[in-house]
């Protein structure tokens, strides 16, 4: 396939299609509107199913019936739409059944606005809905990267019979850049065991509930439910290193964080200062292991978020106070621009950095200050 | 004991529901209800290509008793999943059971659309005027005067609303084929109401669009009436408030002969 220009939203579209997706459940919200808007056309005229739901508590409900009947199925949305999902992600993890959702992150809380967000890192990673359970969380920084994690997605969904969400901030949904699609999967319904596709007089009846009346039954589920999470923890985590063989001191940012701390890391390693950069893929499960690893070996971190810190929690955990960790975030849909994230690089390159300031205290300070 | 035989056989567990006891209260008409839909499946051969959706309430268990595969809804949201199989397999026959909290309060969203984008599914409705799980609170449908546990003083339509008469107000969609209201309060609104369920799931084996059969119902416990009497109090207090009758028979759906 040559690479074509892809906005992201559609971009993510075309490659649920091409990765089999058999029906499609959402709802309009800006800033991921496109993907339901490209798949009303795509789906049916590939003979698919497409539902414009009432809401978004229609929506994902119908994806848990269309996960239940066993096919691969999606819905996207976006912040606020993704709150009203959370009982349906709730049940769908209760019940064990594989789906993946969207979400095109955007400023909040409550109606907030349209502009590029992280904000809903902690609901996507650590809850959101009711229950004990966690989702598998991929965090592309580029069109292609969308692309490709979505491609992903369903294959990690159905293998470990999870939700599997992706999450990106409004900019990678509404931006152009090239990319390259996959080809088109053949569509070829899994003949899974546990589907409740209707008896067709060859088998037992089957129930799919997420009731377990009986508190040990229920949790026996918690206990399965935990078993999975560590096998994934251990299997499937993802991240990508930049220039950190010699690295002194190290960003960790995420989607486009990650991807203008980059540039802020290019520039900052111009001008002679050892820097590099990890940036989760898989927000869940967390790089901790591939934090572990650095702390042996660098002064310190920097966690860049579009947000007030909210992975910044989970890096902190990872280090253990062992090394100085520093936080540079902007929230409300402000993307950060590379000279911020620069000037932060140049700032911790030129101070001594201590385990005993809270980074999210020190950030505040700075920021008053800028102000 | 005259042993049983084919020949003198009168009453039998149809072969649509598992040899399960039901949870219900003794007296509850959720049994009658559910042996009419397992009568009608197993009239149409329809048992192993039927996926059932069931709601939260007292017939969240429903899944237990029927031999078809089986779905358990968040509260209200019956409709919803209904549709995301039935689009996924169209071929299946698809029904939500839903009691008068599940489909007309919290679920009040997801059962107006399915009926509007005229889902080709069935749904059994069942008004019992009150909330029968949780312990008898007001429902939607409670009618005006009607004690229950959060309106313990008789509901009072200035402060806490008029019922909702679903039946009527869904046969103002278009996508709806049919849409009836009976009754189970005695033996001949029985036989009408499995009449009724057998059209329902007709309309749908035919995609002849929505099908919904509400039926006035029972709840001895949380009435606080003995099972005579809460038969008694449907036909003579709910009937009047929720009038039976058929509100949409589409065209297609008229010319069914059962």
């Amino acid at each position: 396939m040559p690479r074509e220009l892809w906005k992201g939203n559609e971009a993510i579209a075309e490659a649920s299609v091409r990765a089999g997706l058999d029906a499609y459940f959402g709802y309009p919200i800006t800033p991921q509107t496109e993907i339901l808007e490209y798949l009303s056309k795509r789906m049916p005229e590939l003979g698919r199913a497409f539902v414009q739901a009432e809401s978004e508590l229609g929506a994902i409900n119908m994806v848990y019936g269309a996960a239940c009947a066993g096919v691969r199925v999606m819905s996207t949305s976006s912040s606020p739409g993704v709150s009203l999902m959370m009982e349906g992600l709730s049940y769908i993890q209760g019940t064990e059944v594989p789906a993946v959702l969207v979400n095109v992150m955007r400023g909040g809380p409550g109606l907030g606005n349209i502009a590029p967000s992280q904000a809903d890192y902690n609901q996507a990673v650590h809850g959101g809905g009711h229950g004990d359970y966690h989702n598998i969380v991929l965090a592309p920084a580029s069109v292609q990267e969308a692309i490709d994690l979505t491609v992903m997605s369903f294959d990690l969904a159905e293998k470990y019979r999870t939700i599997c969400m992706v999450i990106l901030d409004g900019s990678v949904g509404q931006m152009m850049e090239p990319a390259k699609m996959p080809e088109m999967r053949p569509m070829q319904r899994a003949n899974w065991d546990w589907a409740t596709d209707g008896r067709m007089g060859k088998r037992p009846r089957r129930i799919l509930s997420s009731i377990y009346l009986d508190p040990i039954e229920e949790e026996k589920l918690n206990l399965r439910l935990l078993s999975r999470w560590k096998t994934i923890q251990r299997d499937e985590v993802r991240y990508k290193e930049y220039f950190l063989d010699d690295a002194e001191f190290v960003i960790v940012g995420f989607g486009t964080a990650g991807r203008v701390a980059l540039s802020a890391v290019r520039q900052a390693r111009a001008k002679g200062i050892k820097v590099g950069l990890l940036r989760p893929i898989t927000v869940s499960p967390f790089p901790f292991e591939a934090i572990e690893q650095l702390v042996g070996r660098v002064s310190g971190f920097l966690v860049t978020e579009m947000n007030s810190g909210q992975m910044l929690e989970d890096v902190r955990l990872a280090v253990k106070g062992r090394v100085p960790v520093e936080f540079y975030g902007r929230m409300g849909g402000v993307v950060p621009f590379t000279e911020e994230i620069l000037h932060e690089i140049e700032r911790i390159a030129s101070s001594k950095l201590s385990v005993d300031v809270d980074p999210r205290e020190a950030w505040l300070e700075r920021m008053a200050q800028a102000v | 004991m005259v042993a049983t035989n084919a020949n003198n056989l009168v009453y039998e567990r149809p072969e649509g529901f598992t040899d399960t006891p039901t949870h219900y209260c003794p007296g509850c008409t959720h049994g009658v209800a559910h042996r009419l839909i397992a009568e009608v499946l197993e009239e149409m051969d329809l048992i192993d290509r039927t996926i059932g959706v069931a709601p939260v309430g007292c017939s969240v268990f429903a899944y237990n008793y029927f031999d078809t595969d089986f779905v358990e809804a968040p509260h209200g949201r019956a409709p919803a999943m209904a549709t995301g199989i039935k689009r996924v397999l169209p071929d299946r026959i698809v029904f939500t059971y839903q009691g008068d909290g599940d489909l007309a309060s919290i679920g009040m969203g997801e059962i107006v659309h399915a009926a509007a984008r005229g889902e080709n599914l069935t749904v059994i409705f069942i008004n019992n005027a009150n909330y029968g799980m949780t312990g008898g609170q007001m429902a939607p449908t409670t009618l005006p005067g009607m004690k229950t546990t959060s309106s313990p003083n008789g509901r009072d339509v200035e402060t806490q609303g008029f019922p909702i008469r679903m039946a009527e107000m869904l046969s103002t969609l278009d996508g709806v084929g049919y849409c009836v209201r009976r009754s189970l309060h005695d033996p001949k609104n029985i036989r009408l109401a499995k009449k009724a369920i057998r059209t329902a799931f007709e309309t749908q084996a035919r995609g002849l669009g929505f099908s919904m059969v509400e039926l006035l119902s029972t709840c001895p416990t949380n009435w606080g009436m003995t099972p005579v009497d809460s038969l008694k109090f449907v036909e003579q207090h709910m009937v009047p408030a929720f009038p039976l009758g058929d509100y949409k028979v589409a065209a297609g759906v008229a010319q069914i002969k059962i």
